[in-house]
This record gives structure tokens, sequence and C-alpha cells, in this order.
């Protein structure tokens, strides 16, 4: 009998969670008309250049991103943003990163990685200065969280920060920064008080340049080649003690509900990679006649479509309601965390196949399918691995069952 | 100097593959995507310009059509319009609405809106007509700016260099007039996702084409819609001589 009560109390949570589902049928006019915006922006303007951003390794400008408002989707009118909701901005990352992967992991990393946390955790003084010109794409911000000795494990940060006369002064190396050789500014995670653990991990603000901070050599990576990744290295880097994020001790706090917005993102940039491999494949597939047919006659190939169509479709509906329901202002750590686990190995899976349906033609620069598996990858790595997911996952969903 | 009228038309998307309904009264319309005709948003982003530059106070963006019309009117506004009309037209008045019935809409609009200029495409990409700017000029007999690659307002006239065969022809109208655009025009702008906030907030009003005393009434009938018979592989002759002789056989000459 109490267990009965428990799945009805669990089914009841899902549902009232739910009730902003029955517009997933059908998107509000507003989300339609900005996707289409964003489709059409990379249709016309990323397609076309994605692949000699890849090969090149070129930045990709974010001017005209800016412009649209992609860069701040989330940021109120009055600093600078769009103002719209998260499942806006999840539609914006996916269609901006079916054009280009490397353009969305840009466009992801500033809205949820570097404004997130400032928007949620910063002072009005902060907002003004370290928001409002980050909105326009001439600037954009970077997130500073792993080290080259934890990147999972991101309690037990090496990186120093003492307290000396007026200014915080930090030591210390960070790595696997995106975007950092492009970025303005970013927010760093370092120790204030070894003695509390995690709970003595501070978030600050650092301009980029600064005296005191470097950047390592560029990594030479598999995908989204058009960002830049490297290690930040801090060397009695002093910084104003206006520049503390939020209080003193919160920063591993601010960290973890950061990165639960940012997986919403990285899940979108992902279904934006997996549509691109699904859309390539299904053209391809009228378009390659083999067997005196076009190869989309063959089963073969129509299970390989049908699978792909499935799994982001589902991918998707997991992301839209993990937004929706932070939009709603309710729990999602448990659904962002399905959202980017399921879109991130969706991603891969795409990609794989995608190759697979174009064959030899799948294999070349020629066709960008090769680009999409490469860009893939990282999905299932940034913002939380797929390790780490299933144990946020199993963690809420535990919870649920506590005798 | 203060309003302009553009029309917006919703049309099939360019991109898509249009088909012919099996019973050839026309093409496959139902869940096939829409957007707005391309050499309107030609249009809007010209108004837009204009009234960014300060030469008018109000761009007024209208479409003809059921419902889903409204759709392409925002989008409009998104664009920068400052408010919207829809004139409702539906069943069997929609499908064989054209260009005449257009034209007395808008000519009766222009005259209500006390319009400076009524800017349109200079051509839907479903019909091809290339009509309703010029009748439009002439029910109002105003002058009018077709095939546009440049306009400019010089006080109460507009100079407008068009493309027409020859090359570019400038010319020097008063206002009001009507003008259509072409594709060199300018190049529209993304509708901002700030701007699609305030689109929100902008009006559309919505009225019936018996409200300005135009009748629908069409005086044409399509009889039937094809396909484009497939193209034939061509033949590859050696010499002149052979071509006049493969000419000479199949009856061309």
């Amino acid at each position: 009998m109490a267990a009965l009560f428990k799945a009805r109390k669990a089914l009841g949570l899902c549902v009232s969670g739910c009730r902003s589902l029955s517009s997933l049928a059908e998107l509000p006019e507003m989300h339609q008309m900005m996707r289409q915006t964003c489709r059409d922006y990379a249709d016309r303007e990323l397609a076309p250049i994605a692949g000699k951003l890849d090969k090149e390794h070129l930045f990709p400008a974010q001017q005209v991103l800016g412009a649209m408002g992609v860069m701040a989707v989330e940021v109120p009118e009055e600093l600078g943003g769009a103002g719209m909701d998260y499942l806006a901005y999840s539609l914006a990352v996916e269609e901006i990163s079916r054009g280009c992967g490397s353009t969305g992991c840009v466009v992801s990393v500033n809205n949820s990685l570097y404004i997130g946390p400032i928007l949620k955790f910063g002072t009005q003084e902060q907002k003004d200065q370290w928001i409002t010109p980050f909105t326009t794409g001439e600037k954009v911000g970077c997130f500073a969280l792993s080290e080259p000795g934890n990147g999972s494990d991101a309690g037990a940060a090496s990186t120093l920060a003492r307290q000396e006369g007026g200014e915080w002064v930090l030591n210390g190396t960070k790595a696997w920064i995106s975007n950092c050789w492009d970025a303005s500014a970013t927010v760093v995670f370092a120790t204030t008080d070894k003695s509390l653990k995690h709970k003595g991990i501070s978030a600050f603000l650092v301009p980029m340049p600064h005296p005191g901070l470097s950047l390592g050599k560029k990594e030479d990576k598999l995908g989204i080649r058009a960002t830049s990744t490297a290690n930040l290295i801090l060397e009695d880097c002093r910084i104003p003690l206006g520049n503390m994020l939020g209080p003193r001790g919160s920063g591993f706090k601010i960290a973890m509900q950061t990165l639960d917005g940012g997986r919403i993102g990285i899940a979108s940039q992902a279904l934006g990679i997996a549509q691109a491999a699904l859309d390539g494949a299904a053209d391809y597939a009228h378009k390659l006649t083999t067997f005196r047919a076009p190869i989309g006659k063959l089963q073969a190939v129509q299970f390989k479509l049908a699978d792909m169509a499935v799994a982001v479709e589902s991918a998707r509906l997991l992301t839209w309601k993990a937004a929706m329901l932070k939009d709603a202002n309710k729990p999602f750590t448990k659904e962002a965390a399905m959202a980017k686990l399921s879109a991130s190995e969706v991603a891969t899976f795409c990609g794989h196949r995608a190759i697979q349906v174009l064959g030899g033609m799948g294999y070349v620069t020629d066709m960008p399918a090769e680009r999409h598996y490469r860009d893939a990858r990282i999905t299932e790595i940034y913002e939380g691995t797929s390790e780490i997911q299933r144990l946020v996952i199993a963690g809420q969903l535990l919870k649920e069952y506590v005798p | 100097m203060s309003r302009v009228l553009v029309g917006v038309k919703r049309v099939i998307d360019y991109a898509v593959k249009i088909r012919v309904k099996p019973d050839h009264s026309g093409v496959v319309t139902d869940g096939v995507k829409h957007s707005m005709n391309p050499f309107c948003e030609i249009a809007v982003e010209e108004a837009v310009k204009l009234k960014e530059k300060k030469f008018i106070k109000e761009v007024v963006a209208v479409s003809c059509g059921p419902t889903q019309v409204t759709e392409t009117i925002r989008t409009a506004l998104a664009m920068g319009c400052d408010r919207g009309i829809h004139v409702e037209v539906s069943g069997k008045d929609y499908e064989a609405m054209g260009p005449l019935q257009i034209s007395k809409i808008f000519a009766a609009l222009a005259k209500k809106e006390e319009a400076s200029l009524v800017i349109l495409g200079k051509q839907a990409i479903d019909d091809d007509c290339n009509q309703t700017g010029q009748m439009t000029a002439a029910l109002l007999d105003w002058p009018q700016g077709t095939f546009a690659s440049e306009v400019t307002i010089d006080g109460e006239k507009v100079k407008v260099v068009r493309e027409i065969d020859g090359g570019l022809e400038t010319i020097k109208i008063s206002m009001p007039a009507v003008l259509t655009a072409d594709l060199r025009l300018n190049t529209p702008r993304y509708a901002t996702l700030p701007n699609i906030m305030k689109a929100k907030k902008k009006k559309i009003a919505t009225m019936k084409p018996a409200d300005l005393g135009v009748d629908m009434v069409s005086r044409v009938e399509v009889l039937r819609v094809d396909e484009p018979p497939t193209r034939l592989a061509g033949v590859k002759v050696e010499t002149v001589d052979d071509l006049v002789a493969k000419l000479k056989a199949n009856g061309t000459i």
C-alpha cells in the first residue's frame, strides 16, 4: 500500500512537470519564429563555412550572432540580452549547432557557463560590468573549473586564492578551458579555505588578458576545431576583492548549479549535430543510386535512418522537458543530466550511422558527415562526462525511493 | 512624410520540392513549409531602412489570406514594421485570389491609411505574376518604380534605379508612389531575438475585403496544373554540317 502511494506520488511529480508538455506537440509562436530565424542563419551563414572553420581552426565571428541576441538569450533586456526563456535558448543552440557544431559550443559556453553564474549569483554591479559587454558578440567569456589533476573531481580544486591587502591573489593551472584564446573574461574556481574541502572553493571573475594570467598552447582536437581549448595558468594573478562571485565558499555550489543549466545547452548542441548528421544521411539516401534504385529504398538504410530519427526525437523531448522545468523554477537536475547523457550518446550514434549510410563519401571531407562524427564525440565528455551524468541521475532517482 | 504600406505574401518555402496534386487542380500545400516571399522580405527591409533613416515614420505590414498569414505578418513585425493589417480571405476566395483582387485591396488601404509609399516585392515565387505592383499603381493613378535595385528619397520625389533588360534605368517619380523590390535592392536582416520579443506587443488589425469595398470575384479560372515536362537528354554532334543535318531531320529548320 505504502509502495503504491509512493509510486503515485512519484507519478504526480511527473504529471505536474508534464503539464507543460502539452505545448511540446507544437511550440509557442514566438519560439517557432525564433527557431526559424536561427535555422535560416545557420543554413545561410554557418553551414557553408563550417567545413572551412573546422579545417583551418578559425574562430567563428560572433558579431551577427550577438546582434541576433543569441549570445545572451536568457539575459534580461535591461542588461542587453534577448530576455527569452531556457527553452528558447535550447532551440537556438540546437539550430546554430546544426549549422556548425563549433559555433554551437561557443554560444553554449558564453550563455550557460559564463553568463549563467553571473546572472544568478552576481551583484548588480557585476552584472553590468561582466554581462552587458558580453551580449553583443564582441566579447565572449569562458569557464575555468577543470584542472590537470582533476576533471570530474571538481571538489578537489588545487588552484588557490589568498587574500593580500585589498586583493585576491590566484595561483594554479586550469585545463581544457573552451574558448579561452578568444575570451575576454573568465569565471575561475579556486580554493579559499583548504580545510573546508569542497565548501572552501570560491568563484572569481578575471578579465582577459590580465597580468598573472596566461594561456597554454591550443590543443589540437578531434572535433569542434573552430573553438580554442587550452590551459589557463594563474601565477600571482591579482584581482580586486569585488571580483569574487557569490559568497566565499559557495564556489562548488555555483559550479554545480551552473553545470546543471549548461547540460541543457550541451544537450542542445549534441541534438543539433545529431540532426545535421541525420539530415545529411536522409538526403543522401534519396540521391545515391545503387542496385538500380536510390539507397533509401533498401531496408538496411531505412532501419538506420529510423533508428537515428527515434533517437534524436527522444533526446530532444528530454532536453525540452529539462528546459521547461528550469523555466518553471522546478527541480531539473535529474532531467538535465538525462538530457545531456541521452543527447550526447545520440549524437555519437547518429554521427556513426550517418557515415555508414554515406559509405565512402562519409569518410571524406567533401561531405560534412565526418565532421559531425568528430564534433559529436566531445559532447559525451565535457560539462560532465557520461559517467558523471549516470551518477547524478542515479543519485536523484534513488532519493525518490527512500523508504 | 509619414506612412509606408508593405505587402507580405505567405508562399511555399523556396527550398521545398513542389508536388502537383493528383487531381491536377493545384499544388500540395497541406503540411508543406511556408514562409515569407523572398521579394517581400526585401520590400520589408527597404521600408524598415527608410524608417531608420528617418524618411518615414511608420511601416505597416499587410497580408491577405487565412489565419496562417498572421505568422508572416509577425515576421515582418519582428524585422521592424510597426503594426500589421490582416485582410481575411479564406476558402474558395483565397484559392482564386490573384493580383487584381490584391491590388484593389492595397489601393483601398493606401487611401485609407494615407500612405506615401506602397512597397511590394516585384513578384511572388509561387505564381510569378509580376502584376500586383503595377495594377496597384494604375488603380491609384500613382507613379510606379518597379524592379527597384536602389531607392533614394529626395524631398517629395523618389529616385529609383530599375533593373531592366538593357541594364539599369534611373527614374525620378513623385510621391505618393508604388515601388516593387528586385533582388539586389538590399539583403534582408534576420529577425533578431529581442525584436521577436518586441513583435509580440505590436498590433495586427483584422478586416475583410468587404470592409474596404473590394469584391473578390475572380475573372481567371485555373483549368489544370501540370509538372514541367521531363527534360530529355541532348545529342552531341561533331561538326556544324551534322548540326544542320540533324535540325533539318527533326523539322526545326
